[in-house]
C-alpha cells in the first residue's frame, strides 16, 4: 500500500502519497463489508443455538427426529409448556419440575436477601472504617468466594445430614450464603467507595449513628449498585448445581438445575421436553438480564474491572 | 464499631466455610470408606500421597489444564475481537451490545443441555447443519467420541463465557482516551500501531484480571461437563472436579475425596494469590 505512513512524516507531503478517491472508496467499502460481516456472524453465533432450543421446545417430536432435519417445524405445540407449568393433570416429571421452580425461587430470593443485608453491612465497614486487620479480613473474604465447592462439599454433606437438614431448602440457603455473602461484600465495597464520605459526615453531624448514616444516606444513593449486586447474587444462586446435586434428594428441596439433570436421566430421548424444561429454567434469568442490562453490566464491570 | 458491622458476615463464613474446611482437613487424614463404616483408620498424609502418586489424578489434572488453557484463551481472543467490534461506530451495533448478554444469562445447566442436544449424534442440529452445508458426508459422533468430547465441551463453555469477557473488555475500551488514538494517527501511526502501542497497554490490566478470573473458574469446572458428558467417554472429559466428585460420591471414598478437595483448593488459591497481586499492582485494591 502506498499509504504506509512514515512515523513523524510531515502531513504537508501527504497529498502526493494519498491514494486516489476511488481507492479510498474501495478500502472503506471493504472495511465496512468486513465489519458488518463480522457483526452478522457474531449475532448468528450468539442467537442460533438458543433459537434452536426455542424451536425444539415448541416442535412436535416427529419434526425433531427427521433426517434431513427441517429447521422450521411443520407442527407447533405448546402442550409441553402447559404440562410443565399449569396443566391440570401433571405427571411425576411435571410435579417435580413445578416443585423445583418454587424451590429455586424461594432459595435464590432468600439467599439474595440474607446475603445483601449481611454483606452490605460488612461492605460498609470495609469501605468506610479503618481498623486493625482490615486488609487481612478483606483478603480472607475474597479467598472464601474463590474456594472451589468441591473442597467444602463433603463436610457440608455430613454436617447437613447430622443436623437432619439434608434435602431441605434451608440447607441450600445456608450453604449458598457462603459464596453469595463474600460476593456482595466484594461488589458493594467497591460501590460504596465511589460515594463521597462527606455524605456520611454530614449525616453524622446531623446526629445519625454509623448505622443510621448507612441506612438513611448511603443505601438510598447506592440504589443502582444494590440493584445490580442483588441481581447478580440471585443469578449465582439460581445457577448453582454441585451443592444441590449432593444435598437434595426429593421434590422437597430439588432446584431447577437438578430437575433438569433428572429430566436428562428420565427422558433422555424426549428432546422436546428437555428443551421445554431448559427454556422455562432460562426465562427468569434471561428476562432479568435484558430488563436490567445496564445495572448488570455496571455490576459486572465494577466487580472485575474496577475491583 | 467495625466489629458489629462485620460480625454477621464473619459468622456466616465461619459456620459455612471455616468449620467445614477444618472438618475436611481432619477427614482427609483418615481412610473413610462408606463401605466399611466401622473401620476408619488414621492414615496421616496417606490420602494425599495416594493421590499425588496416582496416574488417574494427574490425568485429571492435565485434562483440567487443557480445558482451562483452551477455553480461556479462546474466550479472551474472541472476547477481545467482539469488544473491538462493538466499539466500532457501526449501525445496529446496539443490537449486538444488547443480545450479547444472552449466553451469559443462560443458566449453565441449560447451556449444557442445549449443547448436548445440538451435538446429539443421531438428531443433533450440528450434524444436520454440517451435512446440509456439505461440510461432512454423514452424521458423526461428537460427544461420545473421546477425541472430540473435550472440544465440544470447550465450544459450549466458550459460547457462554465469551460475552462476559467481551462486556468487560468493552468497558475497558470505552475508558481509553480517544484523543490519544487520534493524535497517534495524525502523527502517522496505522490503526494497528495505534491499537498495539496505545490501546493494548491500557487494556492489559483488565486482560490480566479477566485471564486469572477465568482461569480459576475454568479450573474448577464441574456442571457443564457433568451434564454434557458425565466425564466420559472413557474419562476423556474427566476433569479434576469430576474426578474428585466420582471418588467421593461414586467410589464412596470420603477420605480421598476430602484430600482431593484440598489439593484443588490449593491450586485455586495459588491462582487467587496471583490475582490479588495483579489487583495490587494495578492499584485497584
Amino acid at each position: 500500500m502506498t499509504t504506509a505512513p512514515v512515523p513523524g512524516g510531515a502531513p504537508a507531503t501527504a497529498p502526493a502519497r494519498r491514494p486516489r478517491p476511488a481507492a479510498v472508496h474501495v478500502r472503506r467499502l471493504a472495511r465496512a463489508v468486513f465489519l458488518y460481516g463480522a457483526m452478522i456472524l457474531a449475532l448468528a453465533f450468539i442467537l442460533a443455538p438458543f433459537a434452536w432450543l426455542l424451536i425444539s421446545s415448541v416442535a412436535e417430536p416427529v419434526d425433531l427426529l427427521q433426517r434431513p432435519l427441517r429447521w422450521i417445524p411443520a407442527h407447533v405445540t405448546f402442550e409441553r409448556f402447559a404440562n410443565l407449568t399449569v396443566g391440570t393433570s401433571p405427571d411425576d416429571s411435571a410435579l417435580g419440575f413445578r416443585a423445583a421452580l418454587v424451590n429455586s425461587t424461594v432459595i435464590a430470593s432468600t439467599v439474595t436477601v440474607v446475603g445483601m443485608v449481611v454483606g452490605t453491612l460488612a461492605a460498609y465497614a470495609f469501605a468506610r472504617l479503618r481498623f486493625p486487620g482490615r486488609s487481612w479480613l478483606i483478603l480472607a473474604f475474597m479467598a472464601t468466594y474463590m474456594l472451589p465447592p468441591i473442597a467444602l462439599i463433603l463436610p457440608l454433606y455430613q454436617i447437613m445430614s447430622s443436623l437432619h437438614l439434608r434435602d431441605t431448602p434451608l440447607a441450600l440457603i445456608i450453604i449458598y450464603s457462603s459464596f453469595v455473602t463474600p460476593f456482595v461484600i466484594w461488589i458493594m465495597r467497591g460501590y460504596i467507595e465511589t460515594i463521597s464520605p462527606e455524605l456520611d459526615d454530614a449525616a453524622r453531624v446531623d446526629g445519625c449513628s454509623r448505622l443510621g448514616a448507612l441506612v438513611r444516606v448511603i443505601l438510598p444513593v447506592s440504589a443502582p449498585g444494590l440493584a445490580s449486586t442483588a441481581l447478580l447474587a440471585f443469578l449465582l444462586a439460581w445457577d448453582e448445581f454441585l451443592y444441590a446435586l449432593i444435598i437434595t434428594q426429593t421434590n422437597a428441596s430439588k432446584t431447577l438445575p437438578i430437575a433438569i439433570n433428572d429430566f436428562i436421566g428420565r427422558h433422555g430421548v424426549d428432546f422436546g421436553l428437555l428443551a421445554t424444561g431448559g427454556v422455562i429454567a432460562a426465562l427468569p434469568p434471561v428476562i432479568l438480564a435484558f430488563a436490567f442490562q445496564r445495572y448488570i453490566v455496571a455490576g459486572l464491570t465494577s466487580g472485575s474491572v474496577k475491583g | 464499631m467495625a466489629a458489629a458491622f462485620i460480625a454477621p458476615a464473619a459468622l456466616v463464613i465461619v459456620l459455612v466455610v471455616v468449620v467445614p474446611l477444618a472438618r475436611a482437613a481432619w477427614m482427609s487424614l483418615f481412610d473413610i470408606t462408606l463401605i466399611r463404616p466401622n473401620d476408619q483408620p488414621f492414615v496421616g498424609l496417606g490420602n494425599y500421597i495416594d493421590q499425588l502418586t496416582s496416574p488417574a489424578f494427574w490425568a485429571a489434572v492435565w485434562r483440567s489444564l487443557f480445558f482451562t488453557v483452551a477455553s480461556t484463551s479462546l474466550e479472551l481472543l474472541l472476547g477481545l475481537a467482539l469488544a473491538l467490534l462493538m466499539d466500532q461506530p457501526l449501525r445496529g451495533r446496539w443490537l449486538l451490545r444488547t443480545l450479547i448478554i444472552l449466553p451469559w444469562a443462560l443458566p449453565t445447566i441449560v447451556n449444557a443441555l442445549m449443547w448436548r442436544w445440538i451435538d446429539n449424534a443421531e438428531y443433533g442440529a450440528l450434524n444436520a447443519l454440517l451435512t446440509q452445508l456439505g461440510l461432512i458426508d454423514g452424521y458423526r459422533i461428537w460427544l461420545s467420541n473421546s477425541d472430540l468430547a473435550m472440544w465440544m465441551v470447550i465450544v459450549a463453555d466458550v459460547w457462554k463465557m465469551t460475552p462476559l469477557v467481551a462486556i468487560l473488555l468493552l468497558a475497558a475500551l470505552q475508558s481509553v482516551d480517544r484523543e490519544l488514538v487520534e493524535v497517534a494517527k495524525v502523527d502517522g501511526a496505522t490503526a494497528f500501531q495505534a491499537f498495539r502501542l496505545i490501546v493494548l497497554p491500557l487494556l492489559t490490566p483488565v486482560i490480566l484480571i479477566v485471564l486469572v478470573l477465568r482461569t480459576m473458574e475454568a479450573f474448577k469446572v464441574f456442571d457443564i461437563i457433568w451434564i454434557m458428558t458425565g466425564g466420559g467417554p472413557a474419562n476423556a472429559t474427566q476433569t479434576i472436579a469430576i474426578y474428585a466428585y466420582q471418588t467421593a460420591f461414586q467410589g464412596y471414598d470420603f477420605g480421598a475425596g476430602a484430600a482431593l478437595g484440598y489439593l484443588i483448593a490449593v491450586i485455586i488459591m495459588a491462582l487467587a494469590a496471583i490475582y490479588m497481586r495483579l489487583l495490587g499492582r494495578t492499584g485497584r485494591v
